[in-house]
This record gives C-alpha cells, sequence and structure tokens, in this order.
C-alpha cells in the first residue's frame, strides 16, 4: 500500500517537472535580458513592439471572426442533426475529424490551388479576400472542438422535447435557436469559442503561406531573430491559452442546471 | 339539428415505411370535453395525440379544430398547449418566465402577461415559487408549471402526453384531481393520452380505447367500463372473468356456461346453436349464492380465497373456467372455504358477448 502511494507520488512529480521545468526555464530566460539582474524588458520589448500591436490586434479579430462564423455553422447543424437527422450524426462526426488528420499544409495548398487568382472565385487576388480565406480556414482548424463541444451541450438537454414544447407554445426557429437553445448550450458554446480563440492565436502555417500578418508567423520572426523576446512572447501566448483555459472553467459555473428527470 | 364538433379527426392513418401506427381513426370532441386515449404502449395513442399537435403529419386523413382544417399547419400555428412526460420546462428560465413564454411568442404587452402569469401561479397554487428556476422544483410542481406555461395563451385545445407518468402514487393521484378540476375551470377542450385506466375512467367525460392502432372502442367511462364491446376493452378495463360458453337455442339467447343455462339479453352476434361464445362478467357483478334480482346461477367449487380486509376476494371453479369475485367482509360471517360447493348469481343483463 505504501509503497503503491511512494511510486504514485514519484510519477505525479515526474509529470510535473517534466512540464513545469521547461516553462520555468523559458520565463527564467525571459527575465534575464538585462545584464546580471532580473527584468521586464523583454517584455516591455514585444508588447511596445508596433508588429506585436499589429499582428495580435490581427489574430484577435481573426480569432473573433471564426468563432461567430463558427458558432453560425456548427449551433444549427449540430442542433438539426439531433433532432432531425439522428442517423446522419457519425457522418458529422467524421467530417469534423478532419482538420485533425489533415495537416494545415495540405489544406493551405489547397486552398491556394482552389482560390487563386485563376480560379473561378479569386480569394486570394485581394487582401480581404485572402483574409477571408485565412478566417475559413481557421474555422476548419477549429471545427473538430467547437463542434464537440456544442455537441456535448446538446446533449446534455433533451433536445427534442424543449423544441416541441417551445412549437407548441407558438414559437419559430429563430425564437427556439435564440431563447430556448442557444441559452442551454451557451456554456459549450464559450468552451468551443476559447479553445478557438487559443488555437487562432497560435497559428502559424495557414497564415504564414497566405501571407497575412497573424500572430503566429511575428512569433516565428521573432524567434529567428531575437534572443530574450521570443521567451517572453512564448510565456505571453501560454498566458493567453491558459487564461481561456480558465475563462472556460469559469463560465461553466454559470451554465443553467438541468431539471430533475422523470424516472 | 346537431352542432358541429369542436375537434374533428378524420379517417386518419399514419405508417412509419412499412408499419402503419394509426389506421382508420375517426373521433369528434365537443368544446370543453375531456377525452382520455387508452391503451397500452405502441397502441398508437401518442402518435395521434402527436398528429393533432402537428408534431407527426398523417399518411392520410384530416384534423379539424373549430371548423378549420389544421392538418398541414405547423405545430406553432395551431393555438395548442402541450403537457410532456417529460414536463420539458426550459431549465434557462424561472417559472414564470417558462409560465410567460407563450405570451411573450405572442406578443401580449409586458403588464398583461405578468398579470396572467400570476394568476396562473396561483390557479396551479406555487404563488411563491414564480423566481425559482425548474431544477429547484419537485417533479410533481415541475408538471403543475408545465400545466401552467401550457394553459397560459388560452390555447383552443389542450394535450396531455402521460403528464402523471413519471410521478410517484400519491402526486399522480392529488394532481389528476388538479388536472381535471382546472380544466373544468377553464373549460378548455382536453386530450389526455393514457395507458393507466384507472387515470382514465376518473379523470375523462369519454375514452377513446386504442388497439393496434385502431380505436376499438369510445365511449364515457361507464360504458367502457360496463359495456365493453370487444374482448380487449373487456380485458384491458378493469378485472373480469371470460367465460366459455355454448348455444343452446339461439332464437331464445340461451347459452350453456359451466353446468348452468342462461338467457342472454344480449344478442348473439350470430351464433347458432352448438357455437362457442366468449362471455364476459365483472367480479362485482357476481354474488356468492342466490341473491334476489339476479335471474342466473351456475354452480361451482370454491378455489381459493383472499383476504383484502376490507373485501375477501372468493374464486369459484366452473368446470374449465374459474371465475373471481368480491364480497365485503362481514365480522360476523366467516370468510368461505376453500373445497367449499357453492352457487353463484348473476343478472343475465351482465353478462357481456364478446366479439
Amino acid at each position: 500500500m505504501k509503497a503503491n502511494r511512494f511510486w504514485s507520488w514519484g510519477f505525479l512529480v515526474l509529470g510535473v517537472l517534466y512540464f513545469i521545468l521547461p516553462l520555468v526555464g523559458t520565463v527564467e530566460f525571459s527575465l534575464k535580458m538585462r545584464r546580471g539582474v532580473y527584468s521586464l524588458d523583454a517584455y516591455w520589448a514585444v508588447i511596445f513592439d508596433p508588429r506585436f500591436q499589429a499582428t495580435f490586434g490581427y489574430s484577435v479579430v481573426m480569432a473573433l471572426a471564426t468563432i461567430v462564423v463558427g458558432v453560425l455553422l456548427v449551433v444549427p447543424t449540430a442542433y438539426w442533426v439531433r433532432l432531425k437527422l439522428p442517423a446522419w450524426r457519425p457522418v458529422l462526426e467524421f467530417v469534423t475529424l478532419l482538420p485533425l488528420v489533415i495537416p494545415p499544409i495540405v489544406i493551405v495548398f489547397g486552398y491556394i490551388r482552389l482560390y487563386n487568382t485563376s480560379s473561378w472565385l479569386p480569394l486570394t487576388g485581394t487582401a480581404m479576400g485572402t483574409n477571408i480565406l485565412l478566417m475559413f480556414g481557421y474555422v476548419v482548424l477549429s471545427l473538430p472542438y467547437m463542434y464537440r463541444a456544442v455537441d456535448t451541450g446538446l446533449r446534455a438537454i433533451d433536445v427534442r422535447t424543449l423544441t416541441e414544447a417551445a412549437e407548441s407554445l407558438g414559437a419559430g426557429w429563430p425564437t427556439i435557436m435564440w431563447r430556448v437553445i442557444l441559452p442551454n448550450v451557451l456554456v459549450a458554446v464559450l468552451s468551443g469559442a476559447f479553445l478557438t480563440f487559443a488555437i487562432v492565436i497560435g497559428e502559424f502555417v495557414l497564415a504564414a503561406l497566405l501571407n497575412r500578418p497573424a500572430f503566429g508567423p511575428y512569433l516565428q520572426l521573432i524567434g529567428a531573430n531575437r534572443a530574450y523576446e521570443p521567451a517572453a512572447l512564448a510565456v505571453i501566448a501560454f498566458a493567453i491559452t491558459w487564461g481561456c483555459m480558465a475563462l472556460i472553467q469559469v463560465v461553466s459555473r454559470f451554465a443553467p442546471k438541468p431539471p430533475t428527470q422523470p424516472h | 339539428m346537431t352542432s358541429e364538433p369542436f375537434l374533428s379527426i378524420r379517417q386518419v392513418r399514419k405508417s412509419f415505411g412499412q408499419t402503419t401506427v394509426v389506421q382508420e381513426f375517426n373521433l369528434d370532441i365537443d368544446q370543453g370535453e375531456f377525452v382520455s386515449f387508452l391503451g397500452p404502449s405502441g397502441c398508437g395513442k401518442t402518435t395521434m395525440l402527436r398528429i393533432v399537435a402537428g408534431f407527426e403529419t398523417p399518411s392520410a386523413g384530416s384534423v379539424h379544430i373549430g371548423g378549420k382544417d389544421v392538418t398541414d399547419l405547423k405545430p406553432n400555428q395551431r393555438n395548442i398547449g402541450m403537457v410532456f412526460q417529460a414536463y420539458a420546462l426550459f431549465p434557462n428560465m424561472t417559472v414564470a418566465q417558462n409560465i410567460g413564454f407563450g405570451l411573450k411568442v405572442a406578443g401580449m404587452p409586458r403588464a398583461e402577461a405578468k398579470a396572467r402569469v400570476d394568476e396562473m401561479l396561483a390557479l396551479i397554487k406555487l404563488g411563491e415559487f414564480g423566481d425559482r428556476y425548474p431544477y429547484q422544483l419537485s417533479g410533481g410542481q415541475q408538471q403543475r408549471v408545465a400545466l401552467a406555461r401550457a394553459m397560459a395563451a388560452r390555447p383552443q385545445v389542450l394535450l396531455l402526453d402521460e403528464p402523471l407518468s413519471a410521478l410517484d402514487a400519491k402526486v399522480r393521484v392529488s394532481l389528476r384531481e388538479e388536472i381535471r378540476a382546472i380544466q373544468k375551470e377553464l373549460g378548455i377542450t382536453t386530450i389526455f393520452v393514457t395507458h393507466d385506466q384507472e387515470e382514465a375512467l376518473s379523470m375523462s367525460d369519454r375514452i377513446v380505447v386504442m388497439h393496434g392502432g385502431r380505436a376499438e372502442q369510445v365511449g364515457t367511462p361507464f360504458e367502457i367500463y360496463n359495456r365493453p364491446t370487444t374482448k380487449f376493452v373487456a380485458g384491458f378495463v378493469g378485472t373480469l372473468n371470460v367465460l366459455e360458453g355454448k348455444v343452446v337455442d339461439a332464437a331464445a339467447g340461451k347459452v350453456l356456461v359451466g353446468d348452468g343455462e342462461v338467457v342472454l339479453a344480449q344478442s348473439l352476434n350470430g351464433a347458432g346453436a352448438g357455437d362457442s361464445l366468449s362471455l364476459a362478467l365483472r367480479p362485482e357483478a357476481i354474488s356468492l349464492g342466490k341473491k334476489p334480482g339476479r335471474d342466473a346461477s351456475i354452480g361451482g367449487t370454491i378455489s381459493e380465497v383472499s383476504f383484502l380486509g376490507s373485501v375477501i376476494r372468493v374464486r369459484v371453479g366452473l368446470g374449465k373456467d374459474a371465475v373471481s369475485l368480491d364480497t365485503f367482509n362481514n365480522p360476523a360471517t366467516p370468510p368461505p372455504r376453500v373445497g367449499e360447493k357453492t352457487e353463484i348469481s348473476f343478472s343475465s343483463a351482465d353478462l357481456l358477448v364478446l366479439h
């Protein structure tokens, strides 16, 4: 019994060290820009760099647009499949898993071939068109997370009966979606949204190959040319991701509690 | 001149692929009437209710409410209220918001809607619970809120889909009385789906007994219980003794049951001399021993005696058949003994010929 506990704690400590030590090392290194003392110089250098502000702002806007389009695409689709086409759920599960299997570089090359300036829809011909293409690329990349989050939320409520109850009370589809379904899966949607935000902020391949001024390529650029700033940027990126995770935990406390169900 | 029925279901059939779940269903319901669809699982009662609600489209036939054909109308255009077995309260809304949902959808002014919500809360005796969420209520309270929500917008028809079956026995009895009282008070036309005969018998103006997708018999609780027209209805509603009889004289209605001859008041369904007939008798229609006013009697042997407190249930063997009957417990008289020879008597008018 005691030996078991020893090994359990031993593995836990080992695991924690495996994750924590590189982070501690990165944080420590990011604070060493000024010779001989710890300082936040690297952070200030990064934060006050106009390119940081521009690329970070660009990625935030792209992330918000991705979340809006992703929610508008995924929530009605997942709802409709649960309500009317349950036999199609495995198909949808498979399709939404594809972005995890197909490398982003394949996706982006496909986009460039399909939407180049000599194609029927020349999205890459303009900056706005390329932004839209990038945003849809992000929607695809975040699909596995957004779909699963929303589907889990829908599983927690009796979608069919709630829909029928609302219909019998005179509600049309927009009212049912906006006032009944969405509030009851809002926490799930927000979880998906925070995951999407974290993915978009750090994404490199799509943005670099579509030549857009996003945060991912900026991280790479700084990493290749500076010593301390990349460590500071890595810590900032980690903080953003963890912040998103913490927000998921916070909003999940505000989920509507399901009433007792009949047995 | 006969008045037009308020709700009319005409020649409705519903098939899912090769399976027909409702067939040749016809029913007229008057305004303010409380009608129950009673039947076992899979008999098509819920499907028929969903057709009236608009959640299912009939494969054939039509549904008319208030003289208007609503067959092709969506559920939200029919002005119906529905209560579900699973309560279906919106978890994100308070009790008051749940009740006011239909009013808000209908665009009722806020002050008027609030007054109506308060009125409904008072009606279901949950006036203090307006700010609570569904998860803070018991099952019975949730179902009362669901009832208030369904009736708040003054629907033309109230549909109740087994609303009591998820509740415990005590709550069921009190809630069914409450539902019936509220329905009478508001005079709302109601269809109630249940598989519980006691609920149907105690609450309904009329009962539709369903079997195999068809309306097997439609009648008042009294008619359904005392004058079942088919073997299924007789067997499904209440306890029933089924006896085999042999026609002795068809013209005179004379039938041999056990060792005694009985003259039936009913027609013999075209059976001739020597044919077999299925006959039914309710336990309460049978007396132990000869009793005045009972014109038929058959000899038998007591095979079982069960003491149930105020009542003693006695089983009497009649040749290859056996009947159960109830006698009141009288402390001054010892109960009958197993193996004792006896005679049962009944009124031949109570003997039902089953189809």
